[in-house]
């Protein structure tokens, strides 16, 4: 970079500030975004900790023997499921219809809602059965994993919520067109965690 | 071999520092010299390029001062593509150079690898066969069973100069790091798990040895002395154990785990054979279930740890002490 | 007593967990009960006089205005730097205390410390010092100066930043707590199991719960300067036009982002063992302590980087402007500050070459810990050539930048050293390793810290510092770490090892009373830099400045000392790389009319009540209050989620207030000042 040299010596006029004030650029997107990647680091540990722990039984139960696979298929529908609706209420809110998104959010929630629902329900009769998470380090890390990603779901329907409660009163101003999407990020965000945990802690948890 | 005479350059500022012991720089086993010898070398290669670097700094921040106005000034210079390739070019030459030695060195004193000489040039003879030595930390203080002699003894470590010694640690409960500066570089003794050290000692004398990580309120007294000994006298050392000794079985154990600090030497003339085994797998009190039972059973598997500490590392099985170790050794 | 009332003893353990008057240490009596009286006392005393002054004064509306619940990116960067500061002065006081315990502990001698003060002693050390020491200044110095220097107004999410101070703060404050409440971890820095698993007491909860906090507020800012970096450059600021400072601020708080999870998911897990008695690091029952140990270290390594990198960064503003020319090669600086960001997340392994992992996974960690020094060995070619056919101007930011050059390059020297596989299973865990990282982290970010400190003052606070008390605090920190870590590196060498409170060996004693004295000049450098900023205040008129005083080459120097709140009345165009440089070179003159009205981002007291609930929160956990740590959490959510309900977070600043504010600053660009 040798040009400042050239330029001195021939001056040319340059513009060295912008004369009319622009609107700041909104970063929330991408910074919200940036978060979901850290929050990836933290299911990345989790799953870290399940890869080394995962056979680690301790004389306790298997994976085989305390996963119930036909009660996780109905799980991972339901979850799956939810993520679809959330897409349908984006759709309306960009053809700017309140209403149907409202009704499209509360399908979304409640099958989430049934979602944790079903998780509280598998850990209450694991636990019951002795197989709670201080039994072996192999459920440790199973009830860790699988209860960090249901309190983020739990979490994502709180603020689904309140997003709701916001749309009603104030209609879809922009922050709220903008903190839905960012909802929207979450809840998929959380869905594809969720196959990771079925495939790679569930399913390949009970072959091996 | 070169390295001793650089040894000696490099020794010579630092005896000037009062001749203190740099046992790291002069240690008294083939094991630690190799580690210590590598040591030196690629300080050495370093120093190439860090001594001029820092020469330059100083002539360069002195020669282009502000009030000096006979030197050069170019206010806009500010790159230049044949130094930007040396900039880059020296210190990966250097790097290849260091890592090349770190590589070798590294596989050459792996303390997993058996020991094929006991000095240089001095092959291991085909017939001797090296001590064996189980050494479990404790809080905090060293046990080491003498399986080939049915010996144990608190604090106290001896081996006959010049015969390989094979280590396998483990530990009781805390995470210690079993290190005798003079014989060899250190190795963690950890819960469950065991790990394997080799080591030679070649002159005779009294060496200290300590736990190098911490693990607790007691870990500063976690300290034994390591006699190195001539045959005769290592004999005799056996011999005085056995005489003074008591039995080390399973309750005497269980005193001998209760944390204390400080604690004194100590001999047993005679310990449970599985003693150990069981130390290394959990299960010493009754009615625990030893990991290799749990394995057995086929409810431990442990394969993801195995594959991430490497199999060579891990090689456990074959050389473990008795049938019913492999599934702890692993960890 | 307790136990005959067991009714009683019911509702105190409802109301106050496991904590009771056993609790408080400074009630005890003995040498260290009164050592700790004494210390409350003078902390109350202090502090009933500060908050006595404020009050005479009439300062609690100004300072919660103006300071609690700013959202202002310079004022929090302040906030951080002093944060820093009193937590220098508290992780010094236990290094004293270290060093002198170490100089006298030998055969019959104990020392005044016993093992269970000492052990806490070196592990509050260690984390205060990378917690709440050198992160507080890295990201204060980041906060204050990398907007600035990219030409925005403020960071992408300013109440963000509010927060994550305050969560930071009680963090650190919650570790001062501990010293008077209960105890502390004895688990050292990083809470290695199994002794942090076993230990009783608050202790180890209280390291937990302090990190988490910090931990937390550190990954937010690094969300918030990654956004700030990426969306709100000045027009014409390309990536490759960003002064070198800001490009290693994008750096840190990217490696921020993918390593403090981790740190996160770590102290979880290990508070989940303690707490609900899950097995991932216990021994038995499947647990395995290894994975914390390289759990732990897959953030701690990249942690030194995101220590470092910032430092880089000031060093390549500094060499540049003292020597009067643009940074030598600068993009080879930027790929090499890429490459360092990398490479340090695939070398975690070297912590632990020891741990009985094979030749090959040990040769594969160590060849990746050498690569490193290929980049950092490349930047300190390049300040070296920036210098060349310099004019080298020896302020006291340049002495202390020539100081970190020589000690870091030495520090980078024993850390190849310890790099060296069969070299480390020698010196792990010797004082040799001790020497090293305090060589490589006094020498490369505590010696940053201060010039960049001495270098930025006068654009935050419109006046420079004094000069001969700068030059006294580089020669005893410069001087008095050579005497107290050079000893270290021969002790380690003679097979000493870390974390020892007593000594066998006669001969080690004399070693041990160098490195004391070593602290002791430190201790005097540090007590320089105090008188420093005094003498610097008190003779603030006489050394005023400008906008420009040392003839600086970014942007941050094309506006007034102290900057407005708004940072540029007019956003900057940028045309080239020395951006300000390039704007003197063509004549720019400031522009006196015209004035738009500026938004601007409004306070918050949210930051200040979230972090203050959290606090309350994190001390319920630590002392098994369960009421005061749920009612936390569920006031937590309520505050958040009523924040969200005001929509209006920001107002606009009208013209004729900036046109005031610009004619008051602080402007004349003095070539006067570059020459003083």
């Amino acid at each position: 970079m040798n040009t400042t040299a050239v330029d001195t010596a021939h001056p040319a006029p340059r513009e060295f500030f912008v004369r009319v004030e622009e609107p700041p650029r909104n970063g929330t997107l991408l910074g919200f975004w940036i978060y979901l990647m850290s929050d990836c680091f933290i299911f990345a540990s989790l799953f870290a900790c399940n890869a080394v722990l995962g056979t680690e039984y301790a004389g306790g139960p298997t994976a085989a023997e305390v996963f119930d696979l036909p009660g996780l298929a109905v799980n991972t529908a339901l979850l799956l499921v939810s993520s679809v609706v959330f897409g349908f209420a984006m759709l309306e809110m960009a053809r700017r219809r309140k209403g149907a998104m409202l009704g499209w959010l509360a399908v979304a929630g409640l099958l989430a809602a049934a979602f944790v629902g079903l998780e509280i329900r598998e850990f209450l009769i694991m636990t019951a059965e002795g197989a709670g998470p201080g039994r072996s380090a192999f459920l440790s890390s199973f009830f860790t994993l699988v209860a960090t990603h249901g309190l983020h779901v739990t979490l994502g329907i709180l603020w689904l919520i309140v997003l709701m409660v916001q749309s009603i009163r104030f209609g879809l101003n922009e922050a709220n067109v903008r903190r839905l999407r960012c909802l929207s990020m979450f809840w998929h965000f959380l869905d594809l965690v969720w196959v990771g945990v079925f495939s790679y802690v569930y399913l390949i948890g009970v072959l091996r | 071999m070169p390295a001793k005479r650089l040894r000696g350059l490099l020794l010579l500022p630092l005896l000037l520092l009062g001749g203190c012991n740099l046992v790291l720089l002069a240690p008294s086993g083939d094991m630690a010299r190799q580690q210590s010898d590598i040591m030196i070398i690629t300080t050495i290669i370093i120093a190439l390029i860090i001594v001029p670097v820092l020469v330059a700094i100083a002539i360069i921040a002195w020669r282009y001062r502000a009030s000096n106005k006979h030197a050069r000034y170019d206010p806009h210079w500010d790159h230049s593509p044949q130094l930007e390739l040396v900039v880059w070019a020296v210190p990966l030459v250097i790097i290849i150079a260091v890592g090349a030695v770190s590589w070798i060195g590294t596989h050459q004193t792996d303390p997993y690898r058996a020991i094929d000489r006991i000095a240089p040039g001095q092959p291991v003879a085909a017939d001797v066969k090296p001590l064996e030595v189980n050494v479990v930390s404790l809080q905090w203080k060293w046990l080491f069973f003498y399986p080939q002699y049915g010996i144990a003894t608190v604090n106290e470590l001896a081996a006959p100069v010049d015969r390989p010694i094979r280590f396998q640690l483990t530990s009781d409960t805390m995470m210690d790091s079993f290190f005798i500066p003079a014989l060899v570089g250190q190795v963690y003794a950890m819960p469950g798990m065991q790990t394997i050290l080799h080591g030679v000692i070649n002159k005779p004398g009294e060496y200290k040895g300590f736990s190098a990580n911490y693990s607790g309120l007691g870990f500063t007294d976690m300290r034994f002395t390591f006699h190195g000994l001539d045959t005769q006298d290592f004999d005799a050392w056996v011999a005085k154990v056995r005489a003074a000794g008591g039995d080390l079985d399973t309750a005497t154990y269980d005193q001998l785990r209760k944390p204390t600090r400080d604690a004194p030497v100590h001999y047993y003339a005679r310990f449970e054979p599985d003693l150990y085994t069981r130390i290394l797998n959990l299960c010493v009190d009754p009615g625990q279930i030893c990991l290799s039972e749990m394995m057995a059973a086929g409810t431990h598997g442990g394969g993801a740890m195995r594959d991430m500490h490497g199999h060579d590392a891990m090689s456990m099985p074959m050389d473990a002490p008795t049938p019913t170790a492999p599934a702890a050794a692993t960890h | 007593m307790l136990e005959a009332m067991p009714h009683r003893a019911a509702i105190w353990n409802f109301l106050f967990g496991r904590l009771t008057i056993d609790s408080l240490p400074f009630l005890d009596n003995n040498a260290e009960g009164r050592i700790l009286l004494v210390t409350l006392v003078v902390v109350v005393v202090i502090g009933v006089a500060i908050l006595a002054a404020v009050t005479k004064y009439r300062k609690w509306g100004y300072l919660w205005r103006d300071w609690f619940t700013t959202v202002d990116h310079k004022k929090l960067g302040i906030m951080y730097m002093i944060l820093g500061t009193v937590m220098l002065l508290r992780g010094f006081s236990d290094a004293i205390m270290m060093r002198a315990q170490q100089a006298v502990a030998f055969g019959p001698e104990m020392g005044y410390l016993p093992p269970q003060h000492y052990d806490q002693i070196f592990t509050a050390h260690g984390s205060i010092m990378i917690f709440f020491v050198a992160m507080a200044y890295i990201v204060g110095l980041m906060n204050y100066v990398m907007p600035l220097q990219i030409g925005s107004r403020d960071v992408a999410f300013p109440f963000l930043n509010n927060l994550s101070f305050w969560f930071t703060f009680w963090g650190a404050i919650l570790f001062m707590v501990s010293l008077f409440v209960g105890d502390f971890s004895i688990a050292g820095w990083l809470g290695y199991p199994p002794v942090s698993e076993v230990q009783q007491g608050p202790g180890v909860d209280y390291y937990i719960w302090g990190l988490q906090l910090s931990g937390v507020g550190t990954l937010l800012t690094g969300v918030n300067f990654v956004t700030t970096i990426l969306k709100t450059r000045a027009p014409g600021m390309t990536l490759m036009k960003m002064p070198v400072f800001s490009w290693t601020a994008l750096c840190t708080s990217g490696l921020i982002i993918a390593t403090f999870p981790v740190l996160t998911a770590t102290l979880f897990l290990l508070a989940l063992d303690r707490y609900v008695g899950t097995h991932f690091f216990t021994t038995g029952s499947g647990g395995n302590l290894m994975m914390y140990i390289n759990l732990i270290w897959i953030w701690g390594h990249p942690e030194v980087y995101i220590l470092i990198l910032p430092l880089f960064g000031v060093y390549s503003e500094i060499v540049p402007t003292f020597s009067g020319k643009p940074l030598f090669a600068y993009s080879s600086m930027v790929y090499a500050t890429i490459a360092i960001m990398i490479l340090s997340y695939l070398v975690w392994l070297h912590h632990f070459f020891t741990m009985g992992s094979g030749a090959d996974v040990n040769s594969f960690f160590s060849l990746t810990t050498m690569m490193i020094s290929i980049p950092t060995g490349v930047k300190i070619f390049n300040w070296l050539f920036t210098m060349y056919r310099g004019r080298v101007r020896y302020t006291v930011p340049m002495l202390w930048t020539l100081g970190a050059l020589f000690t870091f390059t030495i520090g980078g020297m024993t850390g190849v050293m310890l790099s060296v596989t069969p070299a480390d299973f020698l010196l792990h865990n010797s004082l040799f390793l001790i020497a090293h990282f305090h060589n490589v982290i006094i020498g490369g970010v505590v010696f940053g810290v201060f010039a960049a400190v001495n270098y930025w003052f006068p654009k935050a606070f419109g006046f420079k510092l004094d000069e001969f008390w700068g030059k006294a605090t580089f020669w005893f920190w410069l001087v008095g770490f050579w005497v107290a870590f050079t000893p270290l590196y021969i002790l380690g060498l003679m097979g000493v090892t870390r974390r020892l409170s007593h000594f066998e060996d006669p001969s080690l004693q004399p070693y041990f009373i160098v490195a004391a004295f070593g602290s002791f000049l430190i201790a005097l450098g540090i007590l320089s830099f105090i008188i420093q900023i005094y003498v610097s205040i008190l003779r603030r008129r006489q050394y005023a400045v400008g906008g420009d005083p040392w003839d600086g080459r970014t942007l941050e120097w094309s506006t007034t000392s102290p900057p407005p709140e708004y940072n540029f009345a007019f956003i900057p165009i940028v045309h080239e790389r020395d951006a300000w440089t390039d704007m003197k070179a063509h004549g720019y003159e400031r522009p006196q009319a015209g004035f738009n009205a500026i938004h601007m981002p409004k306070n918050t007291a949210t930051g200040v009540v979230i972090g203050a609930l959290s606090f309350a929160c994190c001390f319920g956990l630590v002392w098994y209050i369960w009421w005061l740590a749920a009612l936390s959490l569920v006031g937590i959510i309520a505050v958040a989620i009523a924040h969200t309900f005001n929509y209006h977070q920001d107002h606009h600043i009208p013209a004729d207030e900036v046109h005031r504010s610009e004619q008051a600053g602080n402007w004349q660009t003095d070539a006067e000042g570059a020459s003083a």
